[in-house]
């Protein structure tokens, strides 16, 4: 195939994900918008760093009058998942030159990581497959940033919006994307720990509870599953 | 303003992570972070989740019936436990939402 009809290729196969990632862009930029970002600072976000769970993280720890220090540690936190997928991904681009890889760094989200991964899955390793890449990555990228700015400025024009509670939009997409994980028990554990550990520490300031109770869950996820694998027979019993 | 100095630290932090090992071919990271890595999103996640529930306004305890953040909650879990398909989630979830806020009076309407 040629590197527009990979590129068209990969726009179509991401239509799905570009048309599911509108609403999560809509609400951005009406929570953006009520957080008291500008609509060019919430607009930029979207632009320069392009992650939509830490973009929505960070708001409401705008909201929560958290330090920037806690801010940007809570981007790194939350964001570590996208080293998985670099390390994942990165057999298929370390023959490509730098300009491309830094570039599809920059794009590499949780829905371009799950549609090129599958494409190599299937597909294989084919020269030209980052053209591929680039029609999924830029068709996401534009629904992404477009949507957060129509919802700025949907925010703009319904005043009373942040009253309504659109924030649990939030909380059902963190659910949808995590309750489908819980598929063993180090896993549903991690949930469990985490969830508590955020509870308990509630009270901290500057939410540095959610890194106890992040590093808390993962530490416990792993114990388990090193157990797990020493005596598989044991623990299921 | 300090939130566009915020949000280049994003940026930056951000491409970081996604450039880690496209930079280095060669580094591999030791079995235990490996491990670590798969438990982040749930880790994360639930932390999020579970006192957006509880204590939705993130100060006090919201343990009864008319709290909606917790009530909508569950059905959602339930809907992602049953469908494991994320807009099903999302919509299921926000439509019982806005009924249950509806229905106990909270909405600005």
């Amino acid at each position: 195939m040629s590197r527009q009809q990979l590129y068209s290729r990969g726009v179509r196969d991401s239509t799905a994900m570009a048309v599911g990632i509108i609403p999560f862009g809509l609400i951005f930029g009406t929570l953006a918008g009520a957080a008291h970002l500008s609509l060019w600072q919430a607009v930029g976000m979207s632009l320069f760093v392009y992650a939509g769970s830490a973009q929505f993280i960070v708001i409401s720890l705008f909201g929560a009058g958290a330090s920037t220090l806690v801010i940007l540690l809570t981007t790194f936190i939350v964001n570590l998942r996208h080293v998985l997928y670099s390390a994942t991904l990165q057999p298929h681009v370390s023959q490509l030159p730098q300009r491309w890889r830094v570039l599809l760094a920059f794009w590499l989200t949780d829905e371009t990581f799950a549609v090129v991964q599958r494409f190599y899955l299937f597909h294989g390793d084919k020269p030209l497959a980052h053209w591929y890449w680039l029609g999924v990555t830029t068709s996401l990228y534009l629904c992404w940033v477009s949507s957060s700015l129509v919802g700025v400025l949907f925010g703009q024009a319904v005043p009373d919006l942040a009253s309504w509670g659109l924030e649990f939009a939030m909380l059902a997409t963190f659910i949808g994307i995590v309750v489908p994980l819980l598929r063993n028990f180090p896993q549903i554990a991690a949930a469990l720990v985490a969830g508590a550990v955020a509870l308990a520490t509630h009270a901290l300031p500057y939410k540095l509870g959610l890194m106890a109770a992040a590093f808390s869950g993962i530490a416990i996820g792993v114990v388990l599953e090193r157990q797990l694998d020493k005596s598989p027979r044991e623990v299921h019993s | 303003m300090s939130y566009w100095w915020l949000i280049l630290g994003m940026a930056a932090i951000t491409f970081t992570l996604r450039y880690s090992l496209f930079a280095f071919p060669h580094l591999r990271f030791a079995p235990v972070v490996r491990q670590g890595l798969h438990y982040v999103p749930t880790a994360v996640l639930s932390a999020i989740v579970v006192p957006g529930m509880l204590l939705p306004d993130g100060e006090h305890w919201a343990l009864s019936l008319d709290n909606a953040y917790l009530m909508a909650g569950l059905v959602t879990i339930a809907i992602a436990a049953v469908t494991r398909h994320l807009l099903a989630t999302i919509g299921g979830g926000l439509l019982v939402f806005f009924l249950l806020r509806w229905m106990l009076g909270q909405l600005p309407l």
